[in-house]
């Protein structure tokens, strides 16, 4: 173990992780502004909107990130007309590319999470809530969305953690993300177990405090089944 | 040469008792040194010199094709046991493995559009983004010489081409050789050209691409150096360049 060239460089670590944290963090935001109002629609069957939704979520999930990230990357690049746009300007930059990638799948695995939360809706709530004279929109945005989200929380926990996971994928497009860290450790010294073993350690760290983020936030939001669980 | 495994020379096997296979790890991403094939075969010079050392040493060889990134764990966890894929010989290299004498040498150039408005001087390049391979030593040369200079890291030479390409670099550092062949004499390259003169700083660049073994194999070496020098005294080698390169590819005699 070469303990020392792994110390000297920690600044190519550092820069790594805020990269995938920034990248990682962003793409969830993104993701899950597309996905509250898509789960819903595909909960709703919407009639148009929801066959849309159905191939944007089939799309995305049915292909790897890896390949995505790819074409939009590689692939896009190879249009003139593409390159001639007003797009060109992020498209051109690798660090857009990975948050467009990541953001859209990100957003078609949580509109299935939320989809499937809306559904499992109990009736007797809803129903309370109609009896109380909320009006529809009422009712969705006071019971319905709220108590969906609440089921959601441990699936979308699970989310996090593998888009964390997934944005290794960054360092393939020429970004200097934790593992891009690793590989070029890997390149300049031959130290493959050294840089991939602290790529892995800072990997597991960052994982760690998503699950125990999530812990937390699960604690209070689904107290309710703690209480009922407990009994 | 589009083959990859070498059939077993008989004879020479008969002579030499049974011959163990030596596994040679190559790239497949370098053109015209190694570049896949479109039926996915690996062809190119550094193929060619792998089976005509081969041949030379009556060796039965396997090519294994490995990542630019994994190749020397590829060699020191004994997935194979030497890399021809132009590699430099480099100190920083020589720290982790042994090579050969070298078996060519071509200095490095910049490379950027037809119709770019800077030089390769440190201070045109300010500023500017300039792709190179991760882990070479075009990196080491543009890190020690251009600190004002934006680099962008690739895994492989044709991705560093893309991008250039789609105009995301301004320009690539590499081996002279390795872009002329690879993407200024291809449609790809069409609108670009060499930016200044060739760049060779020994220092950095080393003696020339060699072939690199574990360092306790010290007799595999000796017998791949003197491959190299069988193959350069009959005419295989001048055979060999000649189908790649229209100038003398090896370069001065090494001072032995």
């Amino acid at each position: 173990m070469r303990v020392d060239l792994v110390l000297a460089n920690w600044h190519l670590f550092a820069q790594g992780a805020w990269l995938t944290i920034q990248l990682t963090a962003l793409a969830l935001a993104i993701g899950f502004c597309i996905a509250l109002p898509a789960g819903i629609a595909r909960a709703r069957r919407k009639r148009f909107v929801s066959p849309a939704i159905n191939a944007y979520v089939y799309l995305f999930r049915g292909t790897p990130l890896l390949v995505q990230a790819f074409l939009i990357y590689y692939g896009l690049a190879q249009f003139d007309w593409i390159r001639g746009s007003w797009a060109w300007a992020y498209l051109r930059d690798p660090w857009w590319c990975a948050l467009i990638a990541f953001s859209l799948n990100s957003g078609a695995y949580a509109t299935e999470i939320i989809r499937g939360a809306v559904e499992t809706a109990p009736r007797g709530e809803l129903e309370a809530a109609s009896a109380l004279g909320l009006s529809d929109r009422q009712r969705d945005w006071l019971v319905l969305i709220p108590s969906a989200l609440r089921r959601a929380l441990p699936q979308y926990g699970n989310e996090v953690v593998f888009m964390l996971h997934g944005s290794v994928v960054a360092s393939v497009i020429a970004l200097q993300d934790i593992l891009g860290a690793g590989r070029t450790l890997n390149a300049r010294y031959y130290l493959a177990y050294e840089g991939f073993l602290t790529a892995a350690a800072l990997y597991m760290a960052i994982t760690f405090a998503i699950v125990g983020t999530f812990r937390l936030i699960e604690r209070r939001y689904l107290r309710h089944l703690a209480v009922a669980n407990a009994r | 040469m589009k083959r990859i495994l070498i059939p077993a020379v008989a004879a020479a096997t008969l002579a030499a008792g049974p011959a163990l296979a030596i596994s040679i790890c190559v790239e497949g991403a370098y053109p015209p040194f190694s570049e896949t094939a479109p039926d996915g075969s690996i062809v190119g010079f550094d193929i060619d010199i792998a089976n005509a050392l081969c041949d030379e040493m009556g060796e039965d060889c396997r090519l294994v094709r490995t990542d630019w990134d994994g190749i020397i764990p590829a060699l020191l966890e004994g997935h194979c046991d030497a890399i021809i894929a132009s590699m430099s010989i480099t100190p920083e290299r020589r720290q982790v493995v042994d090579f050969t004498k070298k078996y060519y040498h071509t200095p490095a150039m910049l490379v950027g559009p037809e119709d770019a408005d800077f030089d390769d001087r440190p201070e045109g390049l300010a500023g500017k983004v300039v792709g190179v391979q991760r882990g070479t030593i075009h990196q080491d040369y543009m890190e020690r010489n251009y600190p004002d200079t934006r680099l962008t890291l690739y895994a492989s030479q044709d991705e560093a081409y893309l991008d250039l390409v789609s105009g995301r670099l301004d320009a690539v550092m590499a081996d002279s050789i390795a872009i002329t062949e690879g993407f200024l004499n291809t449609p790809q390259g069409e609108n670009f050209t060499q930016i200044g003169d060739t760049h060779y700083d020994p220092e950095v660049h080393g003696e020339g691409a060699g072939i690199a073994v574990r360092q306790e194999d010290t007799e595999l070496r000796d017998r791949l150096s003197d491959a190299i020098r069988a193959i350069r005294e009959d005419s295989t080698y001048d055979e060999i360049a000649e189908r790649y390169f229209d100038f003398d590819i090896y370069g001065e005699e090494p001072a032995s």
